[in-house]
């Protein structure tokens, strides 16, 4: 009998490949005769093109071709609107017409033979301009209600339906506590620059694209160009990070397909990391007002959570921003909006823990200071307002976590000697501050499918379109595939990424495991079963021997009705400590534990590298990064982009990406555009704005407790 | 004021450069091509070796996947040009291994998963390898010194610094626990 597999904490298959340079990622397939694509961007945020001039681009050593949208192909752009595109508003069309949407709008496609001469050929592009003015400031534009919501996978009621009286609990509470939280824009900035190679075959076209949902891909640009999504490919076996910035189909894969079909070459384009803010999404700037009202016992009897956000002109982006104040404390009168300024950028999107991460931010900083003002502990009022269902939707948890990833996370943390007076625990001339918030993440569970296919010796190859964005789906789908088959893990090989696998959803929303992972058991038990039955033997590989051909099965898996039964959820507590500066409000982390219920651990390996690498990205976006807001200066800062901070020096565990240079010309106001005005009215005052810091320091030891 | 961004910079103005011939001597192979003198040994390798395992996450000297050893010492390759580098002995992550054999710290970073998606893992072995030759693998703090210009946005920064640790202590002896 086989030992258990699932579990175990497995080193990744894929890893000898990744350290021996031998993972191809997208920009790395050696497709023959492939020239090299250079994209030409706008310097105005609104506006038209007055006039373009590519011949001193075409007439470039090693030019085969200057697409604008003077001479590019008029593509079909078929209505198509994926489950990770916004549902409200049109995705940009590329060199289609004069228009100009945001900074950093693609203007032109330059193909030639190597990459250099593309690179240098788009310096050769001239442009003008009709400007328009433009909003790239979120305080200065009317905030709009979405147009439909969308913040809760649609099953959410109106964004401003209270429940209760959350005004009247509010004004009548004993204690408050009424705050802004700001968060700045976020870039992805995974360390893999986006990229494609598009070939065209007749009518079928093949793209080696980074992305993470080959299938999504594949029916995107099939709407753009107006073919049907058989007839591509996409193929993505490794990704070096995306964190949400792969989940759509970018306008430079459309222009890749564009230039291979144009000059009849297979194209590459990469794209360089100043242009990674201009059109792979990001985390859009948010703005949070949070006013809690409570007994004087600290039980809460008003949550007002009301939020605005950053979209583009032509998508309406909404996330889930406000789902976790609805459920996670028990709280009668709750109110919870969150509204929109369309600005003349390009559209936000996902980015880890999307939503969740920034509303929780909001509410449990809130939280904290609801503490300070009742001097009570931040555990136990969280264990006051602990609820027995969800609220919101009215149904139990299917499983709730939160006391125990308290209780041990206060355990491994020593939360017990932190003395709760602000400023009381110093560290030589530094202040030490202990901190901790509950985490909190949906259980997300889409229809997959996959393919099991035991073979007469004993092996099994088992298959399903999903990828592998450093998760360790290459490697927790083999446990689990070995485990349903009964087989040693050497004999199990797993493929992924490539759209002729079985369909799955995009690994994004922490949903691969259960979705792609269930298809993949279900297909698994199917195949041994039938192998077994038609081999007439107890021992699989016995049965396999007997039969002497390939068992085959493929399911398609779905989610049950367990949605309608529970409120279903990951949970965790995450304790830290920083020192500050007195003098100079240095901010260093210099520790972390974080505790989480996670549902069943696959890998306890890859998920306790998955849980620190999330407690990572949140030093980086609560004390380093930032896409700057759009200045008077903006236009020059953006000549250097670089990268501030620093990576394991100043970040010990943590990461310091911070390309603002670069990222602050995305915001940069619109030609005419005057300087900024007083915020607008409905932010609260500067000095009640709480604003996630940058330019600190962070120097953390980082534990993680999951299970 | 330019009216367009270009998505790379181009690194010459005026006429076409002729392209030269070169030798890169790489993994102890030598191999002869003929680049445009603007091509940087990064992309050298990817583009014209087909080495891929050279990493490009910024063309700036920024992120550090690209590092390759030349000479014996780390450096971005992406800010190197190929046609300066002639008759340098260079190194990149397809030249660790000895055969199936992975080089110590390849097989440490694989036990202690310090990599994720993987896509700065080359950079960070080679820089780690040197990191440890230099004799800056002595302690957590200095490896985290010494191993700042290669970021991974993954965070796996504590793996790294622990496989590199291990693997310093198992071949010098010499780095201090901590």
């Amino acid at each position: 009998m086989i030992t258990a597999v699932i579990g175990q904490p497995l080193s990744r298959i894929d890893g000898r490949q990744k350290v021996t340079g031998g993972a191809t990622y997208a920009a790395e397939f050696d497709v023959p005769n492939v020239a090299h694509g250079s994209i030409v961007r706008s310097t105005i945020a609104n506006g038209r093109i007055a006039s373009i001039d590519s011949a001193a681009a075409e007439k470039a050593p090693g030019v085969i071709a200057v697409l604008t949208y003077r001479n590019a192909p008029r593509l079909a752009y078929r209505k198509h609107h994926g489950t990770t595109d916004p549902s409200v508003g049109e995705r940009l069309h590329v060199l289609q017409d004069d228009r100009v949407n945001h900074q950093g709008d693609p203007i032109a496609l330059v193909v030639a033979e190597t990459l250099e001469q593309a690179s240098y050929a788009a310096t050769l592009v001239r442009v003008t301009y009709a400007p328009e003015s433009g909003a790239t400031n979120i305080s200065r534009v009317k905030l709009v209600l979405p147009t439909q919501d969308q913040t809760d996978q649609g099953s959410t009621p109106p964004p401003d339906r209270p429940r209760g009286d959350p005004k009247g609990a509010l004004a009548r509470a004993a204690v408050k506590v009424d705050n802004t939280y700001v968060i700045p824009r976020e870039n992805h900035n995974p360390i893999e620059l986006h990229a494609t190679i598009a070939a065209w075959d007749g009518d079928r076209l093949t793209l080696w694209d980074k992305t993470q949902w080959v299938d999504g891909a594949a029916d995107e640009i099939a709407a753009v160009f107006g073919i049907p999504p058989e007839n591509i490919r996409v193929i993505s076996p490794f990704v070096g990070g995306a964190f949400g910035s792969g989940l759509r189909a970018w306008s430079h894969v459309t222009l890749g397909a564009l230039g291979a079909r144009v000059t009849g070459r297979p194209v590459k384009i990469m794209l360089s990391r100043r242009a990674m803010y201009y059109g792979t999404g990001y985390r859009p700037d948010t703005i949070q007002r949070v006013a809690l009202g409570a007994s004087r016992e600290g039980h809460l009897n008003a949550i007002v959570h009301d939020a605005y956000h950053e979209t583009s002109t032509y998508e309406e982006y909404t996330e889930a921003l406000l789902a976790a104040t609805r459920f996670l404390y028990s709280c009668p009168n709750v109110y919870t909006r969150d509204r929109l300024a369309r600005l003349n950028v390009h559209t936000p999107t996902w980015m880890r823990a999307p939503g969740e991460a920034s509303g929780v931010f909001a509410l449990e900083c809130a939280m904290d200071e609801l503490a300070v003002a009742l001097n009570m502990d931040p555990i136990e009022l969280r264990l006051r307002n602990e609820p027995e269902q969800d609220e919101f939707k009215k149904l139990p948890f299917s499983s709730r976590s939160t006391k125990e990833c308290y209780r041990i996370g206060a355990e491994r943390f020593g939360w017990s000697r932190r003395n709760p007076e602000p400023r009381s625990m110093r560290d030589g001339r530094l202040l030490i501050g202990w901190g901790m918030a509950a985490a909190t993440y949906p259980m997300n569970f889409a229809p997959a499918s996959a393919v099991a296919r035991l073979l007469p010796d004993g092996t099994a190859e088992v298959a399903s379109a999903s990828s592998d964005i450093g998760t360790g789906t290459w490697t927790s789908m083999t446990q689990v595939a070995a485990e349903a088959l009964g087989l040693p893990i050497e004999r199990v090989k797993f493929t992924l990424g490539d759209t002729r696998l079985p369909k799955t959803p995009p690994e994004g929303g922490s949903m691969t495991m259960a979705s792609v992972g269930s298809a993949v058991q279900a297909a698994c038990r199917k195949a041994r079963e039938e192998a077994l039955a038609r081999g007439g033997a107890n021992d699989l590989q016995e049965a396999m021997r007997r039969i002497g051909q390939p068992v085959e099965a493929s399911v398609d898996s779905k989610p049950g009705d367990e949605s309608q039964r529970f409120s279903m959820h990951a949970f965790g507590a995450v304790f830290v400590e920083v020192a500050v500066d007195p003098d100079l409000g240095e901010t260093r982390v210099r520790r972390m534990v974080g505790a989480y219920g996670a549902g069943r651990i696959i890998n306890p390996k890859t998920s306790r590298s998955q849980c620190i690498g999330g407690m990572i990205g949140g030093i980086g976006m609560a004390l380093m990064e930032h896409c700057g807001r759009p200045t008077q200066w903006a236009r020059h800062q953006r000549q250097s982009c670089r990268i501030r901070g620093a990576g394991a020096r100043r970040c010990s565990a943590g990461h310091g990406l911070d390309f603002r240079r670069g990222a602050r010309s995305a915001r940069e106001p619109a030609w005419g555009e005057g300087p900024r005005r007083a915020p607008h009215r409905g932010r609260r005052s500067g000095d009640q704005q709480r604003r996630l810091p940058r330019d600190r320091q962070a120097h953390p030891r980082i534990t993680c407790h999951a299970g | 004021m330019p009216g367009s961004i270009p998505d790379a910079s181009a690194q010459t103005s005026g006429a076409a450069p002729a392209p030269l011939d070169i030798v890169l001597r790489v993994n102890g192979t030598e191999h002869r091509i003929s680049v445009d003198p603007r091509t940087t040994l990064l992309d050298a390798l990817r583009e014209h070796l087909h080495l891929t395992g050279s990493k490009k996450g910024c063309g700036l000297g920024q992120c550090g996947a690209c590092t390759v050893l030349m000479d014996g010492r780390r450096v971005n390759s992406c800010l190197s040009l190929a046609a300066l580098v002639e008759g340098r002995e260079i190194t990149t992550i397809e030249g660790l291994a000895r055969g199936e054999q992975l080089h110590a710290l390849q097989a440490a970073f694989i036990e202690r998963d310090a990599f994720q998606c993987g896509y700065c893992t080359p950079g960070q072995i080679i820089s780690g390898v040197a990191c440890i030759k230099e004799g800056h693998a002595g302690s957590p703090q200095e490896i985290r010194e010494w191993m700042s210009g290669n970021l991974c946005r993954c965070g796996a920064y504590d793996n790294i610094v622990a496989a590199i640790q291990d693997t310093a202590q198992a071949t010098t002896g010499s780095a201090q626990g901590g």
